[in-house]
Protein backbone atom coordinates (compact mmCIF):
# COMPACT_ATOMS: atom_id res chain seq x y z
CA UNK A 1 0.00 0.00 0.00
CA UNK A 2 1.47 3.31 -1.09
CA UNK A 3 0.55 6.94 -1.56
CA UNK A 4 1.92 9.58 -3.89
CA UNK A 5 0.80 13.14 -4.37
CA UNK A 6 1.38 16.84 -3.90
CA UNK A 7 1.50 18.41 -0.47
CA UNK A 8 -0.96 20.74 1.25
CA UNK A 9 0.76 22.13 4.32
CA UNK A 10 -0.61 23.44 7.63
CA UNK A 11 0.78 24.46 11.01
CA UNK A 12 0.39 23.23 14.60
CA UNK A 13 -2.88 22.46 16.40
CA UNK A 14 -5.11 22.14 13.33
CA UNK A 15 -8.40 21.46 15.11
CA UNK A 16 -11.40 19.49 13.91
CA UNK A 17 -13.51 22.68 13.89
CA UNK A 18 -11.41 24.03 11.03
CA UNK A 19 -11.13 20.64 9.32
CA UNK A 20 -14.93 20.55 9.15
CA UNK A 21 -16.84 23.40 10.85
CA UNK A 22 -19.69 22.28 13.13
CA UNK A 23 -22.23 24.24 11.08
CA UNK A 24 -21.96 21.47 8.47
CA UNK A 25 -22.43 18.59 10.91
CA UNK A 26 -26.12 18.38 10.08
CA UNK A 27 -25.15 16.08 7.22
CA UNK A 28 -23.42 12.72 7.00
CA UNK A 29 -22.83 12.92 3.23
CA UNK A 30 -19.11 12.38 2.64
CA UNK A 31 -19.10 14.57 -0.47
CA UNK A 32 -20.98 17.40 1.26
CA UNK A 33 -18.52 17.27 4.16
CA UNK A 34 -15.55 17.23 1.77
CA UNK A 35 -16.90 20.33 0.01
CA UNK A 36 -16.30 22.34 3.22
CA UNK A 37 -13.08 20.65 4.35
CA UNK A 38 -10.52 23.19 5.70
CA UNK A 39 -12.57 26.14 4.44
CA UNK A 40 -12.17 28.29 7.56
CA UNK A 41 -8.37 28.38 7.25
CA UNK A 42 -7.86 27.55 3.56
CA UNK A 43 -10.79 28.45 1.31
CA UNK A 44 -9.06 27.20 -1.84
CA UNK A 45 -8.06 23.80 -0.50
CA UNK A 46 -11.06 21.98 -1.87
CA UNK A 47 -10.52 23.54 -5.32
CA UNK A 48 -6.78 22.80 -5.30
CA UNK A 49 -6.77 19.27 -3.96
CA UNK A 50 -6.29 16.41 -6.44
CA UNK A 51 -7.00 12.74 -5.71
CA UNK A 52 -3.96 11.22 -4.02
CA UNK A 53 -2.61 14.48 -2.59
CA UNK A 54 -1.00 14.45 0.84
CA UNK A 55 -1.62 16.67 3.86
CA UNK A 56 1.37 17.63 6.03
CA UNK A 57 0.99 19.45 9.35
CA UNK A 58 2.70 20.27 12.62
CA UNK A 59 1.96 19.16 16.16
CA UNK A 60 -1.36 17.97 17.63
CA UNK A 61 -3.20 17.61 14.31
CA UNK A 62 -6.94 16.99 14.76
CA UNK A 63 -7.25 18.37 18.28
CA UNK A 64 -10.66 19.30 19.68
CA UNK A 65 -13.99 17.70 18.93
CA UNK A 66 -14.37 13.93 18.49
CA UNK A 67 -16.28 14.36 15.24
CA UNK A 68 -15.47 11.50 12.90
CA UNK A 69 -16.70 13.83 10.18
CA UNK A 70 -13.18 15.35 10.24
CA UNK A 71 -11.16 12.38 8.92
CA UNK A 72 -14.16 11.50 6.70
CA UNK A 73 -14.04 14.99 5.12
CA UNK A 74 -10.28 14.77 4.57
CA UNK A 75 -10.49 11.31 3.00
CA UNK A 76 -13.46 12.26 0.83
CA UNK A 77 -11.60 15.35 -0.42
CA UNK A 78 -9.11 13.01 -2.08
CA UNK A 79 -6.26 13.19 0.42
CA UNK A 80 -4.45 9.83 0.51
CA UNK A 81 -2.41 10.31 3.67
CA UNK A 82 -1.85 12.79 6.50
CA UNK A 83 1.68 13.25 7.84
CA UNK A 84 2.05 15.29 11.05
CA UNK A 85 4.57 15.90 13.80
CA UNK A 86 1.93 14.49 16.17
CA UNK A 87 -1.80 13.75 16.26
CA UNK A 88 -4.49 14.35 18.88
CA UNK A 89 -5.62 10.99 20.21
CA UNK A 90 -9.30 10.90 19.23
CA UNK A 91 -8.48 11.99 15.67
CA UNK A 92 -5.76 9.34 15.46
CA UNK A 93 -8.20 6.63 16.46
CA UNK A 94 -10.94 7.91 14.16
CA UNK A 95 -8.63 8.16 11.15
CA UNK A 96 -7.53 4.54 11.55
CA UNK A 97 -11.10 3.41 12.13
CA UNK A 98 -12.34 4.97 8.90
CA UNK A 99 -9.28 3.93 6.89
CA UNK A 100 -7.48 7.26 6.41
CA UNK A 101 -3.72 6.52 6.56
CA UNK A 102 -1.85 8.80 8.97
CA UNK A 103 1.81 8.87 9.86
CA UNK A 104 3.55 10.56 12.76
CA UNK A 105 6.93 11.94 11.64
CA UNK A 106 8.26 15.20 13.12
CA UNK A 107 11.21 15.34 10.68
CA UNK A 108 9.01 15.00 7.62
CA UNK A 109 6.51 17.47 9.06
CA UNK A 110 9.33 19.99 9.49
CA UNK A 111 11.12 19.37 6.19
CA UNK A 112 8.42 18.90 3.56
CA UNK A 113 7.22 22.08 1.84
CA UNK A 114 3.83 23.00 0.41
CA UNK A 115 3.56 21.83 -3.20
CA UNK A 116 6.33 19.21 -2.96
CA UNK A 117 5.58 15.84 -4.50
CA UNK A 118 5.82 13.14 -1.86
CA UNK A 119 5.70 9.34 -1.95
CA UNK A 120 4.83 7.21 1.09
CA UNK A 121 5.49 3.49 1.48
CA UNK A 122 3.15 2.26 4.22
CA UNK A 123 4.92 -1.11 4.45
CA UNK A 124 8.25 0.41 5.43
CA UNK A 125 7.18 3.83 6.78
CA UNK A 126 9.55 5.53 4.34
CA UNK A 127 8.47 9.01 3.22
CA UNK A 128 10.28 10.38 0.17
CA UNK A 129 10.10 14.02 -0.87
CA UNK A 130 10.47 13.54 -4.63
CA UNK A 131 10.90 17.30 -5.17
CA UNK A 132 13.88 17.73 -2.83
CA UNK A 133 15.10 14.14 -2.66
CA UNK A 134 14.90 14.08 1.15
CA UNK A 135 13.96 10.77 2.75
CA UNK A 136 12.26 10.42 6.14
CA UNK A 137 11.50 7.37 8.27
CA UNK A 138 8.17 7.03 10.08
CA UNK A 139 7.06 4.12 12.23
CA UNK A 140 5.18 1.78 9.87
CA UNK A 141 1.74 0.51 10.91
CA UNK A 142 1.65 -2.86 12.65
CA UNK A 143 0.13 -5.61 10.44
CA UNK A 144 -3.40 -5.49 11.92
CA UNK A 145 -3.69 -1.74 11.33
CA UNK A 146 -2.27 -2.11 7.82
CA UNK A 147 -4.83 -4.80 7.14
CA UNK A 148 -7.61 -2.57 8.48
CA UNK A 149 -6.43 0.29 6.25
CA UNK A 150 -6.26 -1.92 3.18
CA UNK A 151 -9.83 -3.06 3.76
CA UNK A 152 -11.08 0.50 4.23
CA UNK A 153 -11.36 0.83 8.00
CA UNK A 154 -12.56 -0.97 11.13
CA UNK A 155 -16.13 -1.73 10.04
CA UNK A 156 -15.11 -2.83 6.56
CA UNK A 157 -12.49 -5.13 8.06
CA UNK A 158 -14.96 -6.56 10.62
CA UNK A 159 -17.37 -7.25 7.78
CA UNK A 160 -14.66 -8.88 5.66
CA UNK A 161 -13.63 -10.96 8.66
CA UNK A 162 -17.20 -12.08 9.23
CA UNK A 163 -17.71 -12.97 5.58
CA UNK A 164 -14.55 -15.10 5.71
CA UNK A 165 -15.76 -17.06 8.76
CA UNK B 1 5.21 -0.70 40.03
CA UNK B 2 2.04 0.82 41.42
CA UNK B 3 -0.88 2.02 39.34
CA UNK B 4 -2.68 5.34 39.02
CA UNK B 5 -6.45 5.62 39.52
CA UNK B 6 -6.99 5.49 35.77
CA UNK B 7 -4.76 2.44 35.35
CA UNK B 8 -6.57 0.61 38.17
CA UNK B 9 -10.00 1.24 36.67
CA UNK B 10 -8.80 0.12 33.24
CA UNK B 11 -7.14 -3.00 34.67
CA UNK B 12 -10.34 -3.94 36.46
CA UNK B 13 -12.47 -3.50 33.34
CA UNK B 14 -9.98 -5.54 31.32
CA UNK B 15 -10.03 -8.35 33.88
CA UNK B 16 -6.34 -7.87 34.63
CA UNK B 17 -4.52 -7.54 37.94
CA UNK B 18 -2.06 -5.07 36.56
CA UNK B 19 -1.53 -2.85 33.53
CA UNK B 20 1.35 -0.64 32.45
CA UNK B 21 1.42 2.53 30.32
CA UNK B 22 1.38 1.74 26.61
CA UNK B 23 -0.29 -1.64 27.07
CA UNK B 24 -3.19 -2.34 24.69
CA UNK B 25 -6.21 -3.78 26.47
CA UNK B 26 -9.81 -4.77 25.76
CA UNK B 27 -12.03 -3.24 28.42
CA UNK B 28 -15.67 -3.82 29.26
CA UNK B 29 -17.79 -0.66 29.30
CA UNK B 30 -20.40 0.48 31.80
CA UNK B 31 -21.90 3.10 29.48
CA UNK B 32 -21.70 4.09 25.80
CA UNK B 33 -22.82 7.62 24.94
CA UNK B 34 -23.67 9.49 21.76
CA UNK B 35 -25.34 12.73 20.74
CA UNK B 36 -27.42 13.87 17.77
CA UNK B 37 -24.33 14.68 15.68
CA UNK B 38 -22.18 11.63 16.33
CA UNK B 39 -24.86 8.96 16.79
CA UNK B 40 -26.23 9.10 13.21
CA UNK B 41 -22.75 8.33 11.86
CA UNK B 42 -22.50 5.48 14.39
CA UNK B 43 -25.92 4.12 13.38
CA UNK B 44 -24.85 4.07 9.73
CA UNK B 45 -21.74 2.11 10.68
CA UNK B 46 -23.75 -0.17 12.99
CA UNK B 47 -26.19 -0.98 10.19
CA UNK B 48 -23.50 -1.29 7.52
CA UNK B 49 -21.64 -3.82 9.67
CA UNK B 50 -24.82 -5.86 9.90
CA UNK B 51 -25.20 -5.71 13.68
CA UNK B 52 -28.73 -6.63 14.75
CA UNK B 53 -28.55 -6.26 18.52
CA UNK B 54 -27.08 -3.94 21.15
CA UNK B 55 -25.01 -5.38 24.00
CA UNK B 56 -27.23 -3.93 26.73
CA UNK B 57 -30.07 -1.49 26.09
CA UNK B 58 -29.69 -0.07 29.63
CA UNK B 59 -26.03 0.84 29.11
CA UNK B 60 -26.37 3.08 26.08
CA UNK B 61 -27.21 6.78 26.41
CA UNK B 62 -28.31 8.99 23.53
CA UNK B 63 -28.80 12.69 24.14
CA UNK B 64 -30.26 15.05 21.55
CA UNK B 65 -28.42 18.21 22.58
CA UNK B 66 -26.15 19.66 19.89
CA UNK B 67 -28.62 20.85 17.26
CA UNK B 68 -31.76 20.20 19.33
CA UNK B 69 -34.42 21.54 19.55
CA UNK B 70 -33.91 20.87 15.84
CA UNK B 71 -32.16 23.83 14.24
CA UNK B 72 -33.09 22.94 10.66
CA UNK B 73 -34.47 20.15 8.49
CA UNK B 74 -31.16 18.30 8.31
CA UNK B 75 -30.77 18.40 12.10
CA UNK B 76 -34.35 17.21 12.47
CA UNK B 77 -33.57 14.30 10.18
CA UNK B 78 -30.54 13.34 12.26
CA UNK B 79 -32.53 13.44 15.51
CA UNK B 80 -35.25 11.35 13.87
CA UNK B 81 -32.66 8.76 12.87
CA UNK B 82 -31.47 8.53 16.51
CA UNK B 83 -35.07 8.36 17.79
CA UNK B 84 -35.93 5.53 15.40
CA UNK B 85 -32.83 3.56 16.43
CA UNK B 86 -33.57 4.12 20.13
CA UNK B 87 -37.12 2.82 19.66
CA UNK B 88 -35.95 -0.15 17.61
CA UNK B 89 -33.63 -1.34 20.39
CA UNK B 90 -35.70 0.05 23.29
CA UNK B 91 -32.74 2.13 24.52
CA UNK B 92 -33.48 3.04 28.16
CA UNK B 93 -31.51 6.28 28.34
CA UNK B 94 -32.69 8.14 25.25
CA UNK B 95 -33.16 11.83 26.02
CA UNK B 96 -35.08 14.04 23.63
CA UNK B 97 -36.46 17.59 23.83
CA UNK B 98 -38.41 17.96 27.06
CA UNK B 99 -36.25 15.48 28.95
CA UNK B 100 -32.81 16.19 27.58
CA UNK B 101 -30.04 18.39 28.83
CA UNK B 102 -26.48 18.93 27.70
CA UNK B 103 -25.13 15.39 27.85
CA UNK B 104 -22.22 15.86 30.26
CA UNK B 105 -24.38 17.75 32.75
CA UNK B 106 -27.32 15.38 32.29
CA UNK B 107 -25.59 12.03 32.79
CA UNK B 108 -24.09 12.82 36.21
CA UNK B 109 -27.36 14.46 37.29
CA UNK B 110 -29.33 11.33 36.35
CA UNK B 111 -26.86 9.05 38.13
CA UNK B 112 -25.83 7.33 34.90
CA UNK B 113 -22.14 7.50 35.83
CA UNK B 114 -20.71 6.22 39.12
CA UNK B 115 -17.20 6.26 40.57
CA UNK B 116 -14.97 3.49 39.23
CA UNK B 117 -16.98 2.96 36.04
CA UNK B 118 -15.59 2.98 32.49
CA UNK B 119 -17.44 5.12 29.97
CA UNK B 120 -16.85 6.07 26.36
CA UNK B 121 -18.79 8.67 24.48
CA UNK B 122 -18.80 9.88 20.91
CA UNK B 123 -18.14 13.38 22.17
CA UNK B 124 -14.75 14.71 23.18
CA UNK B 125 -16.00 16.15 26.49
CA UNK B 126 -16.97 12.71 27.75
CA UNK B 127 -13.89 13.11 29.97
CA UNK B 128 -16.15 15.19 32.28
CA UNK B 129 -17.03 12.16 34.44
CA UNK B 130 -13.50 11.93 35.78
CA UNK B 131 -14.83 14.42 38.32
CA UNK B 132 -16.80 11.53 39.84
CA UNK B 133 -13.78 9.22 39.96
CA UNK B 134 -14.81 7.35 36.81
CA UNK B 135 -12.67 6.62 33.74
CA UNK B 136 -14.31 8.29 30.78
CA UNK B 137 -13.02 9.38 27.42
CA UNK B 138 -14.17 10.62 24.04
CA UNK B 139 -14.11 8.49 20.91
CA UNK B 140 -15.50 8.69 17.39
CA UNK B 141 -18.66 7.30 15.88
CA UNK B 142 -17.17 4.03 14.61
CA UNK B 143 -15.90 3.21 18.10
CA UNK B 144 -19.36 4.04 19.43
CA UNK B 145 -20.97 1.71 16.89
CA UNK B 146 -18.70 -1.21 17.79
CA UNK B 147 -19.14 -0.53 21.52
CA UNK B 148 -22.95 -0.47 21.19
CA UNK B 149 -22.74 -3.95 19.72
CA UNK B 150 -19.86 -5.40 21.73
CA UNK B 151 -19.99 -3.60 25.09
CA UNK B 152 -16.25 -3.27 25.06
CA UNK B 153 -13.48 -1.43 23.27
CA UNK B 154 -9.70 -1.31 23.10
CA UNK B 155 -7.58 1.23 24.92
CA UNK B 156 -3.92 2.07 25.13
CA UNK B 157 -3.23 2.43 28.86
CA UNK B 158 -2.16 6.05 29.35
CA UNK B 159 0.82 7.29 31.28
CA UNK B 160 -0.03 9.99 33.77
CA UNK B 161 0.57 13.56 34.83
CA UNK B 162 -0.22 14.28 38.47
CA UNK B 163 -1.75 17.68 39.18
CA UNK B 164 -1.07 18.39 42.84
CA UNK B 165 -3.53 20.90 44.25
CA UNK B 166 -3.04 22.80 47.47
CA UNK B 167 -4.78 25.74 49.11
CA UNK B 168 -8.21 27.21 48.61
CA UNK B 169 -9.61 29.40 45.84
CA UNK B 170 -10.31 33.04 46.58
CA UNK B 171 -13.57 34.90 45.88
CA UNK B 172 -14.87 34.84 42.29
CA UNK B 173 -12.45 32.05 41.37
CA UNK B 174 -13.84 28.71 40.21
CA UNK B 175 -12.92 25.43 38.57
CA UNK B 176 -12.89 27.17 35.20
CA UNK B 177 -10.07 29.45 36.28
CA UNK B 178 -8.12 26.44 37.59
CA UNK B 179 -8.37 24.47 34.34
CA UNK B 180 -7.63 27.52 32.15
CA UNK B 181 -4.59 28.19 34.35
CA UNK B 182 -3.45 24.58 34.01
CA UNK B 183 -3.90 24.54 30.22
CA UNK B 184 -2.01 27.84 30.11
CA UNK B 185 0.86 26.15 31.96
CA UNK B 186 1.12 22.94 29.92
CA UNK B 187 -0.40 23.88 26.54
CA UNK B 188 -3.12 22.35 24.38
CA UNK B 189 -1.07 19.22 23.82
CA UNK B 190 0.67 19.21 27.19
CA UNK B 191 -1.13 16.05 28.29
CA UNK B 192 -1.56 14.45 24.86
CA UNK B 193 -2.40 10.73 25.21
CA UNK B 194 -1.95 10.99 28.99
CA UNK B 195 -4.25 11.00 31.98
CA UNK B 196 -4.44 14.01 34.27
CA UNK B 197 -4.64 12.70 37.83
CA UNK B 198 -5.78 15.43 40.22
CA UNK B 199 -4.68 14.97 43.81
CA UNK B 200 -3.52 16.81 46.91
CA UNK B 201 -5.09 18.56 49.88
CA UNK B 202 -6.64 21.25 47.64
CA UNK B 203 -9.05 18.71 46.10
CA UNK B 204 -11.24 18.78 49.23
CA UNK B 205 -11.74 22.52 48.68
CA UNK B 206 -13.26 22.04 45.23
CA UNK B 207 -17.00 21.52 44.82
CA UNK B 208 -18.24 18.73 42.55
CA UNK B 209 -19.13 21.44 40.01
CA UNK B 210 -15.58 22.84 40.06
CA UNK B 211 -14.33 19.31 39.46
CA UNK B 212 -16.82 18.66 36.63
CA UNK B 213 -15.59 21.81 34.88
CA UNK B 214 -11.94 20.88 35.38
CA UNK B 215 -12.34 17.29 34.13
CA UNK B 216 -14.51 18.52 31.24
CA UNK B 217 -11.63 20.53 29.79
CA UNK B 218 -8.92 17.86 30.27
CA UNK B 219 -9.32 17.19 26.52
CA UNK B 220 -8.31 20.81 25.90
CA UNK B 221 -4.85 19.87 27.15
CA UNK B 222 -4.92 16.83 24.86
CA UNK B 223 -5.54 14.44 27.76
CA UNK B 224 -7.29 11.11 27.43
CA UNK B 225 -9.06 11.75 30.73
CA UNK B 226 -8.85 13.90 33.85
CA UNK B 227 -9.73 12.15 37.08
CA UNK B 228 -10.36 13.13 40.72
CA UNK B 229 -10.12 10.98 43.83
CA UNK B 230 -13.40 9.89 45.41
CA UNK B 231 -14.11 11.71 48.68
CA UNK B 232 -17.03 12.96 50.76
CA UNK B 233 -17.84 15.58 48.14
CA UNK B 234 -18.20 12.82 45.51
CA UNK B 235 -20.22 10.62 47.85
CA UNK B 236 -22.61 13.45 48.69
CA UNK B 237 -23.20 14.07 44.97
CA UNK B 238 -23.77 10.46 43.86
CA UNK B 239 -25.82 9.57 46.92
CA UNK B 240 -29.48 9.56 45.92
CA UNK B 241 -28.55 9.58 42.22
CA UNK B 242 -26.73 6.25 41.82
CA UNK B 243 -28.50 3.24 43.28
CA UNK B 244 -26.16 0.49 42.04
CA UNK B 245 -22.99 -0.58 43.86
CA UNK B 246 -19.83 1.24 42.84
CA UNK B 247 -16.15 1.17 43.68
CA UNK B 248 -13.85 3.99 44.74
CA UNK B 249 -10.38 3.37 43.31
CA UNK B 250 -7.33 4.95 44.87
CA UNK B 251 -3.96 5.51 43.26
CA UNK B 252 -1.19 3.33 44.70
CA UNK B 253 1.31 5.28 46.81
CA UNK B 254 4.04 4.17 44.39
CA UNK B 255 2.07 4.93 41.21
CA UNK B 256 4.27 6.33 38.45
CA UNK B 257 3.74 9.82 37.07
CA UNK B 258 5.71 11.26 34.17
CA UNK B 259 5.64 14.59 35.94
CA UNK B 260 3.86 16.52 38.66
CA UNK B 261 2.37 19.98 38.17
CA UNK B 262 1.71 21.93 41.34
CA UNK B 263 -1.06 24.50 41.61
CA UNK B 264 -1.72 26.51 44.78
CA UNK B 265 -5.42 27.28 44.40
CA UNK B 266 -5.09 30.44 46.48
CA UNK B 267 -2.91 31.95 43.73
CA UNK B 268 -5.34 31.24 40.88
CA UNK B 269 -6.91 34.39 39.47
CA UNK B 270 -10.03 34.87 37.36
CA UNK B 271 -8.60 33.80 34.01
CA UNK B 272 -9.55 34.28 30.37
CA UNK B 273 -8.28 32.24 27.40
CA UNK B 274 -7.87 34.54 24.41
CA UNK B 275 -8.38 33.44 20.79
CA UNK B 276 -7.66 31.04 19.22
CA UNK B 277 -6.43 28.39 21.64
CA UNK B 278 -7.50 27.50 25.19
CA UNK B 279 -3.84 27.77 26.25
CA UNK B 280 -3.77 31.55 25.71
CA UNK B 281 -4.51 32.25 29.37
CA UNK B 282 -4.51 35.84 30.66
CA UNK B 283 -5.67 37.40 33.94
CA UNK B 284 -9.22 38.75 33.52
CA UNK B 285 -8.17 42.02 35.17
CA UNK B 286 -5.93 42.80 32.19
CA UNK B 287 -8.74 42.59 29.61
CA UNK B 288 -10.01 46.17 29.95
CA UNK B 289 -9.15 47.10 26.37
CA UNK B 290 -11.15 44.26 24.89
CA UNK B 291 -14.69 45.45 24.15
CA UNK B 292 -17.25 42.69 23.69
CA UNK B 293 -20.52 42.12 21.81
CA UNK B 294 -21.92 39.03 23.50
CA UNK B 295 -21.66 36.79 26.53
CA UNK B 296 -22.71 33.14 26.65
CA UNK B 297 -23.21 31.43 30.02
CA UNK B 298 -23.86 27.70 29.78
CA UNK B 299 -22.53 24.55 28.00
CA UNK B 300 -21.29 21.18 29.25
CA UNK B 301 -18.43 23.09 30.87
CA UNK B 302 -20.38 25.67 32.86
CA UNK B 303 -24.12 25.07 32.66
CA UNK B 304 -24.71 23.63 36.12
CA UNK B 305 -26.77 25.25 38.88
CA UNK B 306 -23.59 26.43 40.62
CA UNK B 307 -22.61 28.21 37.40
CA UNK B 308 -26.03 29.85 37.16
CA UNK B 309 -25.70 30.94 40.79
CA UNK B 310 -22.29 32.50 40.15
CA UNK B 311 -23.65 34.43 37.18
CA UNK B 312 -26.81 35.47 39.05
CA UNK B 313 -24.77 36.82 41.96
CA UNK B 314 -22.99 39.22 39.62
CA UNK B 315 -25.98 40.11 37.42
CA UNK B 316 -28.43 40.76 40.28
CA UNK B 317 -29.68 44.36 40.15
CA UNK B 318 -27.31 45.12 37.29
CA UNK B 319 -27.75 45.36 33.54
CA UNK B 320 -25.66 44.38 30.54
CA UNK B 321 -23.73 47.25 28.98
CA UNK B 322 -25.44 48.85 25.96
CA UNK B 323 -24.79 46.78 22.86
CA UNK B 324 -23.92 43.56 24.70
CA UNK B 325 -26.15 40.52 24.07
CA UNK B 326 -26.46 37.99 26.89
CA UNK B 327 -27.37 34.34 26.33
CA UNK B 328 -27.87 32.12 29.37
CA UNK B 329 -28.38 28.38 28.87
CA UNK B 330 -29.06 26.22 31.92
CA UNK B 331 -27.65 22.81 30.99
CA UNK B 332 -30.57 20.57 31.94
CA UNK B 333 -34.32 20.74 32.50
CA UNK B 334 -33.68 20.43 36.23
CA UNK B 335 -31.16 23.29 36.28
CA UNK B 336 -33.63 25.33 34.22
CA UNK B 337 -36.40 24.65 36.73
CA UNK B 338 -34.15 25.48 39.70
CA UNK B 339 -33.17 28.77 38.04
CA UNK B 340 -36.84 29.70 38.02
CA UNK B 341 -37.47 28.60 41.60
CA UNK B 342 -34.41 30.38 42.95
CA UNK B 343 -35.21 33.61 41.11
CA UNK B 344 -32.15 33.41 38.82
CA UNK B 345 -34.30 33.53 35.68
CA UNK B 346 -35.76 36.88 36.75
CA UNK B 347 -32.29 38.17 37.53
CA UNK B 348 -31.07 37.16 34.06
CA UNK B 349 -34.09 38.66 32.32
CA UNK B 350 -33.88 41.88 34.35
CA UNK B 351 -30.22 42.15 33.37
CA UNK B 352 -31.17 42.03 29.71
CA UNK B 353 -30.23 38.39 29.01
CA UNK B 354 -32.24 35.71 27.30
CA UNK B 355 -32.65 32.31 28.95
CA UNK B 356 -32.70 29.35 26.59
CA UNK B 357 -33.79 25.75 26.80
CA UNK B 358 -30.80 23.39 27.11
CA UNK B 359 -28.73 23.12 23.92
CA UNK B 360 -25.06 23.03 22.87
CA UNK B 361 -26.07 25.47 20.08
CA UNK B 362 -23.74 28.47 20.29
CA UNK B 363 -20.70 26.68 21.78
CA UNK B 364 -19.88 24.99 18.49
CA UNK B 365 -21.31 27.64 16.20
CA UNK B 366 -24.42 25.60 15.54
CA UNK B 367 -27.17 28.12 16.25
CA UNK B 368 -28.60 30.32 19.05
CA UNK B 369 -25.89 32.95 19.20
CA UNK B 370 -23.68 32.82 16.09
CA UNK B 371 -21.10 35.62 15.80
CA UNK B 372 -20.62 37.94 12.80
CA UNK B 373 -17.24 39.02 11.43
CA UNK B 374 -15.38 41.20 13.92
CA UNK B 375 -17.61 40.31 16.88
CA UNK B 376 -16.25 39.22 20.24
CA UNK B 377 -17.84 36.94 22.79
CA UNK B 378 -16.88 36.09 26.36
CA UNK B 379 -18.12 32.54 26.74
CA UNK B 380 -18.14 29.97 29.50
CA UNK B 381 -17.73 27.25 26.86
CA UNK B 382 -14.60 25.22 26.18
CA UNK B 383 -13.10 26.08 22.78
CA UNK B 384 -12.05 29.32 21.14
CA UNK B 385 -10.76 27.93 17.84
CA UNK B 386 -10.98 29.91 14.59
CA UNK B 387 -14.66 30.06 13.57
CA UNK B 388 -15.79 28.01 16.55
CA UNK B 389 -18.78 30.23 17.32
CA UNK B 390 -19.44 31.69 13.90
CA UNK B 391 -17.54 33.79 11.37
CA UNK B 392 -13.83 33.04 10.98
CA UNK B 393 -13.12 36.67 11.87
CA UNK B 394 -15.05 36.50 15.15
CA UNK B 395 -13.35 35.94 18.50
CA UNK B 396 -14.21 33.77 21.50
CA UNK B 397 -12.75 34.45 24.95
CA UNK B 398 -13.17 31.56 27.39
CA UNK B 399 -13.98 32.41 31.00
CA UNK B 400 -15.93 31.45 34.11
CA UNK B 401 -19.60 32.40 34.61
CA UNK B 402 -18.57 35.14 37.06
CA UNK B 403 -16.10 36.69 34.60
CA UNK B 404 -18.53 36.38 31.68
CA UNK B 405 -21.33 38.02 33.67
CA UNK B 406 -19.07 40.84 34.90
CA UNK B 407 -17.67 41.41 31.41
CA UNK B 408 -21.21 41.67 30.06
CA UNK B 409 -21.98 44.41 32.57
CA UNK B 410 -18.72 46.27 31.95
CA UNK B 411 -18.86 45.86 28.16
CA UNK B 412 -15.27 44.65 28.20
CA UNK B 413 -13.33 41.78 29.73
CA UNK B 414 -12.88 42.34 33.45
CA UNK B 415 -12.37 40.87 36.90
CA UNK B 416 -15.73 40.53 38.70
CA UNK B 417 -14.58 43.00 41.36
CA UNK B 418 -14.62 45.78 38.75
CA UNK B 419 -18.42 45.76 38.58
CA UNK B 420 -19.27 44.97 42.21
Amino acid sequence: MNAKGFVHRYGDHVDTDVIIPARYLNTQSHQELAAHCMEDIDKDFIHRVKPGDIMVAGANFGCGSSREHAPIAIAASGISCVIAASFARIFYRNAINIGLPILECPDAAAGIRAGDEVAVDFDTGVITDLTTGSVYQAQPFPPFIKDMMAKGGLMASLKAGRAAE
Amino acid sequence: MGMTMTQKILAHHAGLDHVVPGQLIQAKLDLVLGNDITTPVAINEFDAAGFDRVFDRTKIAMVMDHFAPNKDIKAATQCKQCRTFARRFDITHYYDVGAMGIEHALLPEKGLVAPGEAVIGADSHTCTYGALGAFSTGVGSTDMAVAMAAGQTWFKVPSAIRVWLTGKMGPYVSGKDVILTLIGMIGVDGARYQSLEFAGPGVANLTIYDRLTISNMAIEAGAKNGIFPVDDVTRAYVSGRVDRPWTAYEADPDAQYERTIEIDLSTVEPTVAYPHLPENAHPAREGGDIAIDQIVIGSCTNGQLADMAAAAEILKDRHLAPGVRGIVIPATQEVYRQCMHLGYTDIFLDAGCIVSTPTCGPCLGGYMGILAAGERCVSTTNRNFVGRMGHVDSEVYLASPAVAAASGIAGHICHPQEVL
